[in-house]
């Protein structure tokens, strides 16, 4: 985890991935840039998760993102350049984010997870029915003709969309550490510790679950977007309920201590899925069921919890006592 | 008229399909305080194991036995992966995160519900099973003047035995009385002496059964395929959300109210058929979030 807080380390992973780009083939460079999309729609997930909100929905802002941007050019809006298109995606998540906030940043718990997923059936379900609108289960072919400027050819479209992705996808990660490191981002800690003492501060905790969730929505809706000009094709998939689960899933996976290990979570996870799949398809799932339990058994903190304990146990040789005991789970048992 | 009468069958068929489903989990959850994202995944064995025995012991829809007994081993089928796996995810895996919240408790079955879904491809394969016997066989009468299947009048009854039977469980047996002192105060009924372990695996059982019977009957109007669990369990959670998580009554005017809903939907608005249900459900959520028949949550500071 330290060497992720590192910001010495961070940026020299961003010059790395910078620099060592065009000598990687065309097929990694994709599923970085793929990795690096979800990895924003995640960091969003993982901003809720700090105040121990979960949201089984955020397929949701994934999907508006993506459809603003298809639907935009479905209609022969005359924008062809991937960073107008993105810029759209993202404003019209962020509206759509304001108005579902207003509702939804007054509930918690289970409760909140089941009014995000409610949210994001709706539009699934209409994206699968409103064909006119949105191609139904076909979706919608998507083609930026330039990004920021720059034509693109066959050789070079895959290192263009990753640098494309590589530079909002930095400017988006530098946002958000500038929102969790600031008095809006401590408050949300403060909530997950005990929300009703950080009423009696006097703060809004409606106020900040509302700002939290609204920057949420806007970075599943760049996810989206540029999930939609890189691959070039969009279905209503994405705003169903076992996408949203996937990004919880990799939330959990990299843990919420850092804003940069939801993108690094990605990353692994897009390289073990492309590898599982093709080397056993039937266990695909099984594999992430498995990792799923034993970070909920094991390692709430993520993996990277689990890595740190054992580098710590290792170096003090002295046994982990930091269990977490319940009173209630003794009597239960005892019982 | 006619249409009054297809969009009224088709609804309370539907309703009776979302009731097996959902009052397991509803039930689960008021005992157990667990939102079990795993109860589709036991649907999805339960629909397996149904049209695998159908097709074993009556292949090409004949064999020793007569095809009458072919419910029987629906039903059989189901009840045997209600009892063999409900005890064991409850008892290896459920129990641990009980009093970790109900998120966890969320994030946990979400869990199991991925490894379910391979465990099913695993035994089963990817292709889909048409154990349709059972439907066909009935052949169809005539209601109010439209022709309608024998079998889909069967969901209902079996909808209404299983409330029956949770009603009986609940409310005439001694495990029942346990059931609603554990929800009452789980602390208290522990120190008292009820064995509240043992409580929990009863009902998960009770909601694991329920499920899997709903699949295996299921089962025979369409085929088996791999990630019908997907589907199933988010419609019962629209179902129960509806309802009032915790609520068997509610489990049960949800599927109607969500039942004729999409019936009528389906007859109007194609369109939107499924948009109904889950604005329904949002609806529902801001309005009364603890559902139509939730109780009131007393927030502890």
């Amino acid at each position: 985890m330290k060497l992720i807080r590192n910001r010495k380390t961070v940026v020299a992973v961003v010059v790395l991935l910078f620099f060592v780009a065009p000598f990687l083939p065309s097929w990694l460079l994709f599923l970085l840039t793929i990795a690096f999309a979800k990895g924003l729609v995640v960091l969003g997930v993982v901003l809720l998760l700090r105040a121990d909100l979960v949201s089984f929905g955020q397929g949701l802002y994934y999907a508006s993102g993506a459809y603003a941007v298809g639907i935009a050019l479905r209609a022969g809006l005359p924008v062809y350049d991937a960073l107008a298109l993105v810029v759209l995606g993202v404003a019209a998540t962020t509206v759509v984010a304001a108005i579902l906030g207003l509702f939804i940043a007054r509930y918690r718990g289970i409760f909140f997870g089941m009014l995000s997923t409610a949210f994001s059936m709706i539009l699934y379900s209409l994206l699968v029915k409103l064909r006119w609108l949105s191609g139904g289960t076909d979706g919608i072919p998507v083609h930026a003709t330039t990004f920021v400027g720059l034509e693109i050819s066959a050789d070079t479209v895959r290192l263009i969309q990753y640098y494309f992705v590589l530079g909002l996808a930095t400017v988006a990660v530098v946002t958000t550490y500038r929102v969790t490191h600031s008095p809006l981002g401590y408050l949300m800690q403060a909530i997950r510790e005990n929300e009703i003492r950080v009423e009696y501060m006097g703060a809004s905790v409606r106020r900040a679950i509302y700002r939290n969730y609204v920057l949420a929505g806007a970075l599943g809706g760049l996810g989206g977007a540029l999930t939609a000009v890189t691959v070039g094709h969009i279905s209503p998939d994405m705003s169903y309920w076992t996408v949203s689960g996937e990004f919880v899933f990799v939330a959990l996976f990299g843990g919420i201590g850092s804003v940069f290990a939801p993108l690094f979570a990605s990353v692994v996870f897009e390289f073990v899925r492309s590898y599982a799949i093709k080397i056993s398809p039937y266990t695909w799932q099984m594999l992430l069921g498995g990792v799923l339990l034993v970070i909920v058994l094991v390692a709430p903190g993520g993996l990277w919890s689990l890595v740190e304990r054992l580098r710590g146990a290792m170096t003090r040789r002295a046994p982990q006592t930091s269990k977490h005991v319940d009173i209630r789970a003794v009597t239960a048992e005892h019982s | 008229m006619d249409e009054v009468v297809i969009v009224t069958l088709n609804g309370v068929l539907f309703a009776s399909y979302l009731f097996l489903v959902s009052a397991g989990l509803t039930f689960i959850y008021g005992v157990m305080r667990i939102l079990n994202v795993a109860h589709g995944s036991l649907y999805g064995l339960g629909a397996y194991m149904g049209a695998w025995l159908v097709l074993r012991l009556w292949p090409g829809g004949s064999g020793g036995l007569a095809p009458a007994w072919s419910y029987l081993a629906l039903l059989l089928g189901g009840v045997f992966v209600g009892v063999t796996v409900g005890p064991l995810l409850e008892r290896t895996l459920i129990r641990r995160v009980a009093d970790r919240g109900e998120v966890m408790s969320l994030i946990l079955t979400f869990a199991v519900f991925l490894i379910l879904e391979d465990v099913m491809k695993l035994i089963w394969g990817v292709n889909p099973y048409l154990a349709d016997m059972p439907y066909s066989m009935l052949g169809s009468i005539r209601l109010a003047g439209v022709s309608y299947p024998v079998y889909q009048c069967l969901l209902p009854l079996l909808a209404l035995i299983a409330a029956a039977w949770m009603w009986f469980v609940v409310n005439r047996t001694r495990f029942g009385k346990l059931i609603i002192a554990v929800i009452a105060d789980r602390d208290v009924s522990g120190a008292l002496g009820v064995n509240v372990p043992r409580i929990y695996t009863f009902a998960f059982t009770v909601g694991a059964v329920l499920a899997a019977v709903g699949g295996a009957f299921v089962a025979p109007m369409s085929s088996v395929v791999p990630g019908i669990s997907v589907e199933v369990i988010i419609l019962a959670f629209a179902v129960t959300t509806i309802g009032g998580l915790g609520s068997v009554p509610g489990a049960g005017i949800g599927a109607i109210l969500v039942g004729l809903l999409r019936a009528i939907a389906v007859q109007r608005w194609p369109e939107f058929d499924l948009f109904v249900v889950y604005a329904l459900m949002a609806l529902v959520l801001l309005l009364k979030p603890r559902g139509l028949f939730g109780g009131v949550e007393v927030r502890r500071i």
